[in-house]
């Protein structure tokens, strides 16, 4: 059978996942998704015609509380969990280098 | 052990009465750690000087409660504003949570000591806890082999005595396939019983936490102290906290155990199957009926579940972005590279790979091949189990197929590790209850299992059932000898 996913298709996946992969990666990535896909192709033999699609496990409908305003997470401590800061704010590096384009 | 450590229940109970102090049952476990968890790694982390301080409060008094001065160690994804909480993830191996899950919350209300953390398959995703970034657990049966997963480390610890009760989380499996394969109890209980507020997401549609126990009672007692709504998860059941511990002993009358065909597979380990046909037996002679059900789309699980699993992971772990915490790059080149380099140097080959598969059944031009596709086949599913619960009270069948493999034995395999959750799944697509139950040992000295699957809703009658077989039966009561 033919291997349903291409490199492409796992190069643009990985670029939409923000996942930087090395060639070597993509090449294996490309092999195992393949195989994954082809069991999952299993799927097609059912006919689901009518079938109302099930995102949750039980039925379960919009949740809302009265609007009483409570206390949030402190700024600190949610800064506390970043790789950097400077409080008030979360520090991030220099990003707009030379050819940025993304 | 002295034999007031014999369970959850006997030890509460000796504990209460001072025939043991808090601070000698905590002082135990951390000997027992210290002695053999350097062959088992079923910890993360430990929290020696905390639980000690807890201990000698609960031996003053300060502190009580139902399961006061009782150690419990928790699955290291459930987050707890002190010590580290990594999902075994390079991306979070720093990673301090500003709050407490609402489960280890509740158990430290009642006066629980939690002793420290334990191993998982990176972000609870994997069936051995080979995905550990901190290195594999192994099973205290035969240290060759895995203990399963991803709760393989709070399976590990439960069965190796580490502690007297564990918490685990379970999104296709992974409380009751590590309990299947380590040889304790486990319990995934109704989606939306335990709230999942604190449990870093997997699968939000799917992720339920439930307890890993020497005995059925003990399973019953956490329940108990775990379970009922929290605003602060939505998808919380907003249903009156149910009583788990209250009937247990009381028999189910007219009982009618299903049994589906669909899982008596041939492939299915002889012990495995032995296991299964022993409980039909057991179950009979306490009266009841066996019933055969249907459940035709069983085998459509496992592409149901790996579709959606990590298509919700895609999107759940789109938060790791090098900024707000986790894992950050050193020199990243532009922003597209802060995220991209950080992510791939902090994520483990196993969550890249289910990250590309659940964006990729998302993508425009596969959704409705996949995703969608595969939400219709969840309600299928859904339909096969209301149908058999007309039939019956619960459905008896194995956990896994088999007892458990050797380490590196699928490692290179991802098709053949996800078939591991062919039993499992579907209880997570459903949002049933599913217990897993020791069933006694294999030629090979290991343990085999058999589940139990209830209706929505009805943990409290699937742990009623559980115990019928646990009153008539001493399987529980074994332990693996620690080299």
């Amino acid at each position: 059978m033919a291997n349903p996913i291409t490199d492409a298709d796992v190069r643009h996946v990985a670029q939409l996942s923000r996942l930087k992969l090395s060639d070597e990666q993509i090449a294996e990535y490309t092999q195992q998704l393949g195989r994954v896909l082809g069991y999952i192709d299993k799927l097609s033999e059912l006919d689901v015609d009518g079938v109302e699609p099930m995102a949750h496990a039980l039925d379960m409908s919009n949740v809302l509380r009265e609007d009483v305003p409570v206390e949030g997470m402190p700024v600190d401590k949610a800064l506390a969990t970043a790789p950097a800061s400077d409080p008030p704010f979360f520090k991030v590096p220099k990003v707009l280098g030379e050819g940025s384009g993304a | 052990m002295q034999p007031e450590f014999e369970s959850l229940v006997t030890l509460k109970k000796a504990i209460a009465e001072k025939k043991v102090s808090a601070v000698d049952a905590v002082t135990a476990y951390l000997e027992r750690i210290g002695q053999h968890d350097e062959s088992i790694h079923a910890f993360n982390e430990l929290y020696g000087d905390y639980a000690m301080q807890r201990a000698a409060q609960v031996d003053a008094g300060q502190i009580t409660g139902k399961l006061a001065g009782v150690p419990i160690a928790i699955k290291d994804n459930l987050c707890t504003p002190y010590g580290h909480t990594t999902c075994s993830s390079k991306m979070l191996a720093n990673f301090k949570a500003p709050y407490m899950a609402t489960a280890v919350g509740k158990l430290e209300a009642e006066g629980a000591i939690i002793i420290g953390k334990t191993n998982l398959d990176e972000f609870a995703m994997g069936s051995s806890t080979e995905n550990s970034a901190f290195g594999m657990t192994k099973n205290p049966w035969d240290t060759t082999r895995v203990p399963g997963g991803s709760s393989g480390g709070s399976a590990a610890a439960m069965a190796a005595d580490f502690a007297a009760a564990t918490l685990g989380s379970d999104t296709g499996g992974s409380i009751r396939q590590p309990a299947a394969l380590c040889g304790v109890c486990g319990l995934k209980p109704t989606y939306g019983k335990v709230s999942r507020f604190g449990l870093v997401a997997f699968a939000s549609s799917l992720d339920q936490i439930g307890p890993f126990t020497r005995s059925v009672e003990d399973a019953a007692l956490l329940m108990d102290v775990i379970c009922g709504h929290d605003p602060k998860d939505s998808t919380s059941a907003n249903l009156p906290a149910s009583d788990h511990t209250l009937e247990l002993h009381k028999p189910i009358e007219n009982l009618r155990i299903g049994i589906a065909k669909q899982y008596m597979a041939e492939g299915n380990d002889p012990a495995v199957t032995k296991a299964v046909e022993d409980a039909i037996e057991v179950y009979k002679s306490l009266g009841a009926t066996i019933v055969e059900v249907d459940l035709p789309h069983t085998e459509y699980g496992i592409p149901v579940y790996y579709i959606v699993a990590t298509a919700e992971a895609s999107s759940n772990l789109a938060r790791y972005d090098g900024v707000h915490y986790g894992h950050r790059t050193e020199k990243p080149e532009d922003l597209y590279d802060l995220y991209a380099a950080s992510r791939a140097e902090g994520f483990g080959d196993e969550v890249k790979r289910r990250i590309m598969l659940g964006t990729y059944a998302l993508c425009s031009g596969y959704y409705d091949a996949y995703y969608n596709r595969a939400l219709k086949v969840r309600r299928l599913i859904k339909q096969d189990f209301d149908k058999a619960y007309e039939q019956c009270d619960a459905i008896l069948c194995p956990t896994t197929t088999g007892v458990a493999f050797k380490a590196g034995d699928k490692t290179d395999d991802p098709l053949a590790m996800y078939l591991n959750d062919v039993y499992t799944v579907n209880a997570n697509l459903a949002g049933i209850p599913g217990i897993t139950i020791p069933a006694g040992l294999s030629d090979d000295g290991l343990p085999v299992s058999i589940q139990l699957y209830g209706n929505a809703y009805e943990d409290a009658k699937l742990l009623r059932i559980a115990q019928m077989f646990q009153t008539a039966t001493s399987h529980h009561t074994l332990r693996p000898k620690l080299g």
